[in-house]
């Protein structure tokens, strides 16, 4: 009976993640928040039972008790930040708050199965990272000015950047973290958040040419030390980022098509120039030809996908340690050949229904300002993940960035939660506009799955 | 451009619109990729998951079309598991082996071998009991009795077989000489390995690339076919046992003088002068256009290890060269099993079907997992070129070098050769490869025995053995 349970563990798991992203789209469709309540409460609990099928199987498969008092742990602390964001800010949106939660939990899964370790690691830096990102929300509200403070982030950014281009060490032909009293920082992945600020208290009052071009300097700045770091994949999310700010505050196409170009051309230029780059796309041509060296990446990745195939080998019967660095880089090809590529389908759908929420709020959202930072993070937020699992499944060339909430890596978690915190405080900004009407979201965005 | 302060819903949907059919696209790359992928993956050397299916499944049997064991898993008391194969050397190419990486039939279908599609109710039960699920069982397209019959044939000699059924593609013999035991392979590797003269491990019938001698008058007389529109009764030659044109001079086999002769007689006793000097009468670029056509130069629809077939002819060839590859010699190379192909393709109208060595693959509870239907792969000539070469490889075997394969029972059809290698002109590798009934084909057989003398006189009665063996005369 014992053995009948955990394989089939893997199928209940599955089934309740399709009724999760069933209640996203069911969520999308329904305009009133009062009758959306029901669809927190489900999601919750399906939440609750995916995790709970999962350390059941890696606790019957593995006969380790601690699987079980981890995931007791964990419950109480998801539990708790879905409960508290609720109470302190009754404003929120908690589909986005129950996206945040399940990304969370599924990362925990499989880094558990992956490397028990780094789990416990992780379980610390996500209960401070919580309580950080738990004050955002009410600093948004509280300071109305922080549109104003162009210079600051703008400064802040390039040189939080710029001391890691000189400074940083060194990881895997990188210069992406620095240590601060035995903490190693990566800081691109907080300046996104700030960033974002900047290029928006830029571009807010009106995009004129004279402001665009500012925007282009800050924004081409940032860029630039990032390549220089080699930090290619956050140098392509900046980039992205931008473009897209831009497009949204100024309606212009021609921006976008010069970006576009400007943006192939350097692309073309740096393909010459760097050597890494081209080892890059050549593993993403043909990766079985170099499968010694450069391809090795990228082949295991492709066979933990393959042999996992849709329902997946179930936890623990895959062999995904086999990909190097899998628990940051490579986590959606863990989860893919362990909990199946349907399930995995299920999370991109998840992730991408967090950014509609982002961009349908930006829509709603009087406030310019607020407008273009919802835009531009959520933007940013699914580029990200387009890299981390295009590069994975071989549909693009690989950069190397996380998958936020999911990837293993303490500053990818707390970036990642501050973005959404960041979002959440909009998203009560946006509730005080239309406030004390009868709230009612007039905008729709086409859910596509 | 100056103050755009307008509402920019609008702008905020392209994007949103844009990133969702992003995604849409990656996740639909995605599926296809799973989709397709499943098995090349894991038979890739460096997926380690393999090691994994293994320590859970037992490898499973293969068979030949009758249900003989040709490969099993044996256990013993201890749980080691020690793969055997009961005909010893007899499949030692074509089922090969799996003990010292794999090769052949064990390395073609080796996901099915590896992976186990018993119930789900069954894996619980021998999860519980602590026993191995046994592996998936592969049915090959191959005659226990005609493999038999092509290894006995060839004896001693070192050379190949291929019997296949030309309206299926099917492979039913596949011989390779010299061969050895695969349940003793991982003992005798370094002895293979230091063996180099004699190539044991080598699958000739794939690998093995010969110059074809006369068996490539065929394309020849493809070629003067399809130049002279199907006609060819106006041809006529003088054949004095020798033929020069400028400074090249080739002589017939053993310089036997054909005398007159039209182009059925020339192919039938396979004249040297004869071809040659319709050889440089031929449109170069054309010609090398029928051997691409002809899978020359090209990948062959195998899943074996093979070699390609490379032969370039266009208008910067030598007439040199020209003769001397018109009748089969100089730089004209092939493998077995590719002449194989091309008289299938003669026998069936033209039409290539898809060689296959697998039939079907069964789960150990006797359910079909999947089943292989014959697959025609290309056209290589049209049905009147293939009528024309089929009765000129008739009059080989009635009037021709071909006459120890004439009987009562069934007409059989085809062409020897006898190519002289590393230019020594005493001793040549002999070549058959034709098929039976001429009529209304079944199977085709191709031979070569490597220095040992005229086709005609060695591979000739090897091809009479097997075909009397499928046609059951005694």
């Amino acid at each position: 009976m014992m053995v009948y349970l955990t394989e089939l563990t893997k199928y209940f798991i599955l089934f309740l993640m399709i009724l999760y992203v069933l209640e996203c789209v069911l969520y999308f469709f329904k305009r009133q928040e009062k009758r959306r309540s029901g669809i927190y409460i489900r999601q919750c609990i399906y939440i609750f039972l995916i995790q709970f099928f999962a350390y059941l199987s890696l606790c019957l498969r593995t006969g380790s008790i601690d699987y079980l008092f981890f995931y007791a742990f964990l419950q109480i602390v998801i539990f708790s930040m879905i409960v508290l964001f609720h109470m302190i800010y009754p404003g929120i949106d908690r589909c986005l708050l129950n996206n945040m939660a399940l990304l969370l939990s599924i990362g925990f899964i499989i880094l558990t199965r992956l490397d028990f370790q780094k789990a416990l690691k992780q379980f610390g830096i996500v209960i401070v990272s919580i309580a950080i990102s738990m004050a955002v929300p009410f600093v948004i509200r509280r300071f109305p000015n922080i549109c104003k403070w162009k210079w600051i982030y703008s400064a802040t950014g390039i040189l939080a950047l710029g001391l890691v281009l000189i400074l940083g060490q060194v990881t895997h032909g990188s210069k992406i973290s620095y240590t601060i009293a035995g903490i190693t920082l990566q800081p691109s992945e907080f300046v996104k958040i700030i960033y974002v600020f900047a290029i928006a208290s830029i571009l807010y009052e009106s995009a004129t040419l004279k402001n665009v071009m500012i925007s282009g300097v800050i924004a081409a700045i940032h860029v630039i030390i990032l390549v220089l770091s080699k930090d290619l994949g956050s140098a392509l999310i900046f980039f992205v980022g931008y473009l897209f700010i831009l497009f949204i505050a100024s309606g212009n196409y021609l921006y976008m098509l010069l970006g576009l170009g400007g943006g192939s051309a350097a692309a073309v230029v740096s393909y010459h120039l760097f050597r890494h780059v081209q080892v890059r796309v050549q593993a993403f041509l043909d990766p079985f030809t170099v499968i010694d060296k450069e391809g090795f990446q990228i082949s295991q990745s492709l066979f933990a996908i393959a042999c996992g195939s849709w329902f997946g080998t179930g936890l623990l019967k895959g062999v995904p340690s086999d990909i190097p660095y899998v628990e940051s880089d490579f986590i959606f090809s863990a989860i893919s050949e362990e909990m199946g590529v349907l399930f995995a389908i299920g999370m991109l759908l998840v992730c991408l229904s967090c950014f509609l929420i982002f961009l349908r709020t930006a829509g709603c959202l009087k406030n310019q300002f607020y407008r273009l930072v919802a835009s531009g993070l959520g933007v940013m937020y699914l580029f990200q993940v387009f890299l981390t699992v295009g590069g994975g499944i071989k549909f693009i060339p690989l950069t190397g960035v996380t998958l936020p909430f999911v990837s293993y890596g303490g500053s990818s978690i707390l970036s990642s939660l501050l973005i959404f915190a960041v979002m959440q405080g909009i998203m009560l900004i946006r509730k005080e506009e239309i406030a004390p009407t009868e709230e009612d979201e007039n905008e729709e965005f086409e859910e596509i799955e | 451009m100056k103050n755009l302060k307008k509402s920019n819903k609008r702008e905020i949907r392209i994007t949103a619109s844009f990133f969702s059919a992003l995604f849409v696209v990656m996740i639909v790359y995605l599926c296809l990729y799973v989709k397709n992928n499943e098995q090349k993956m894991l038979n890739n050397s460096y997926n380690k998951r393999q090691a994994i299916l293994a320590a859970q499944n037992t490898r499973g049997e293969i068979y030949d079309r009758n249900g003989e064991t040709l490969a099993q898993t044996l256990t013993d008391e201890n749980g080691n598991e020690m793969r055997y194969y009961p005909y010893e050397n007899l499949f030692s190419h074509v089922v090969g082996f799996s003990t010292k990486g794999k090769t052949g039939v064990e390395s073609i279908a080796n996901y099915y071998l590896i992976n186990s599609d018993i119930p789900l109710k069954d894996k619980v039960e021998n999860d519980v009991s602590g026993k191995k699920n046994p592996g998936n069982q592969v049915y090959t397209t191959l005659d226990m009795n005609l493999q038999k019959i092509a290894s006995d044939s060839l004896g001693a000699f070192t050379g190949a077989v291929v019997v296949s059924n030309v309206k299926t593609g099917e492979i039913l013999a596949m011989v390779s000489k010299p061969d050895f035991n695969p349940n003793t392979v991982v003992q005798d590797w370094n002895k293979y390995v230091e063996d180099t003269d004699s190539s044991v491990l080598l699958n000739r019938a794939t690998q093995g690339i010969y110059p074809p001698g006369s068996t490539f008058k065929i394309i020849t007389a493809l070629e003067y076919i399809k130049e002279h529109n199907y006609e060819i009764n106006s041809y006529y030659f003088n054949c004095h046992g020798r033929f020069t044109y400028q400074d090249t001079t080739i002589q017939c086999y053993h310089g036997t003088n054909h005398d007159e002769e039209d182009l059925l007689t020339s192919f039938a006793k396979s004249c040297n002068s004869s071809f040659a000097s319709i050889g440089v009468s031929l449109d170069r670029n054309a010609y090398g256009e029928t051997l691409n056509k002809l899978l020359f130069n090209q990948k062959l629809p195998l899943d074996f290890n093979y070699s390609v077939s490379n032969l370039t002819v266009d208008d910067s060839i030598s007439d040199d060269d020209m003769i001397q590859i018109s009748i089969g010699q100089g730089k004209a190379q092939i493998t077995p099993m590719h002449l194989n192909m091309i008289t299938n393709a003669i026998a069936n109208d033209g039409v290539l079907m898809k060689p296959q060595i697998i039939n079907k693959i069964m789960s150990s509870d006797g359910k079909t997992i999947t089943e292989y239907e014959a697959e025609s792969y290309q056209t290589l000539m049209t049905k009147e070129e293939s009528y024309i070469l089929t009765e000129m490889m008739t009059e080989v075997v009635r009037n021709g070098t071909g006459t120890k394969l004439k009987n009562d029972t069934y007409q059989a059809a085809g062409k020897t050769g006898s190519a002289e290698y590393n230019g020594v002109k005493e001793d040549s590798h002999a070549w058959f490869t034709g098929f039976a009934p001429a009529e209304n084909p079944e199977i085709s057989v191709t031979i070569i025995i490597e220095e040992i003398g005229s086709g005609g006189d060695y591979a000739v009665p090897i091809a009479k053995r097997i075909f009397d063996g499928y046609f059951g005369v005694r």
